[in-house]
């Protein structure tokens, strides 16, 4: 599987959302797309799922185009909460199973068990973590080829994001699925990943693999960053 | 997120570090066998290319050995395994001299000084 985007630019208005990006994605491989807040990760997360088009470019998965119509071919996870508080856990997840295909609810069941959500709660009595809980099961629980999240870490406590570290562990299949995470969480993220992306108001400035980061410059994915931060600033003055 | 790790190393060295440290302080027996690559990458928290090389490079130091079809292994070398420690041992002592003489202590005073902080020699 490659998820590629080809020389893509988003603007909203007369905001440049994205610059000219052109990365590649596959199988196998956890990779961060990293960026403070307002960056453009959301909107590169959007562009890869067909919930947003291109002005200029193209996204493909496996040479296809990326559309609206296959936006069912990823799992996307977003930073909004979108579940229908008067359902209950069990009624969200016959929801989303009934939306996707490729939904596994044995896959789904597993995870409730393990993250200590209880199918008869109601989704409006879940606590915030829960509720974070509860949405990553919803998106891991499909056996889709890319699986996209946008800031799953965020305003949760540590105990939760290391419940849900060590599920995205435990439950990505690593031989079919690519994982793409969003977030402006570098320090926590680093350990998890094979690839670090860079992204800097709207422009990819840098892409390295963790490890020989460490390894040929001595450097954490933050440290990197903010040196590639300064440079880019530099550079624009 | 279950480990702390240091800036500048790689994660994988640092892993193969801390499961040095548990075989010299006898907490992985020799003849032991490892949790398998994902096992350890969820108990760990970290990627599972990650632990691959770090079974890899402990496979290539001999420290560990994998049997096909049954996992990884404490390799049962004796000899291979009372070196550990005494690297560990000399690790150690090594930072501990090179701090001390940051601090402009000389290997002479350091000797008297490790003694009276022993409470020998007085």
């Amino acid at each position: 599987m490659v998820l590629e985007l080809i020389k893509v630019s988003k603007r909203y208005g007369k905001n440049q959302a994205l610059k000219n990006v052109h990365l590649s994605f596959e199988t196998g491989k956890i990779y961060g797309l990293l960026g403070p807040n307002g960056s453009g990760k959301s909107t590169m997360l959007k562009l890869m799922t067909g919930l947003v088009f291109p002005d200029e470019g193209t996204v493909t998965l496996n040479g296809e185009q990326v559309t609206r119509k296959t936006s069912g071919e990823s799992a996307y996870l977003t930073e909004l909460d979108m579940f229908y508080d008067a359902f209950t856990v069990g009624e969200t997840i016959e929801y989303v199973a009934s939306q996707f295909a490729d939904f596994n609810s044995e896959k789904a069941s597993q995870l409730l068990t393990e993250l200590r959500l209880e199918s008869s709660q109601k989704v409006r009595s879940l606590s915030k973590g829960n509720r974070g809980r509860l949405k990553l099961v919803t998106t891991l629980a499909r056996d889709a080829e890319v699986i996209l999240l946008d800031e799953p870490f965020s305003g949760l406590d540590p105990m939760v994001r290391d419940s849900i570290v060590k599920s995205l562990l435990k439950y990505i299949d690593f031989e079919n699925q690519v994982l793409i995470i969003a977030t402006h969480e570098i320090i926590e993220i680093e350990p998890l990943l094979d690839e670090a992306i860079a992204i800097y108001y709207g422009k990819v400035i840098g892409r390295k693999s963790v490890e020989s980061l460490r390894e040929e410059e001595g450097l954490s994915v933050l440290q990197w960053f903010k040196q590639l931060a300064i440079e880019e600033e530099g550079g624009e003055q | 997120m279950g480990e702390e790790f240091q800036a500048s190393k790689p994660i994988y060295m640092q892993i193969v570090d801390k499961i040095i440290s548990e075989i010299v302080q006898g907490k992985q027996q020799p003849g032991d066998k490892l949790p398998s690559v994902r096992e350890m990458a969820v108990q760990m928290g970290v990627n599972p290319n990650t632990i691959q090389r770090t079974y890899t490079e402990l496979e290539r130091m001999q420290i560990v050995e994998s049997r096909r079809g049954q996992g990884t292994f404490v390799s049962e070398n004796k000899a291979l395994m009372e070196e550990l420690g005494r690297n560990m041992q000399e690790e150690i002592m090594e930072n501990f001299i090179k701090k001390m003489e940051e601090i402009g202590v000389t290997r002479e005073q350091l000797v008297v000084l490790l003694q009276s902080y022993l409470g020998e020699g007085q």
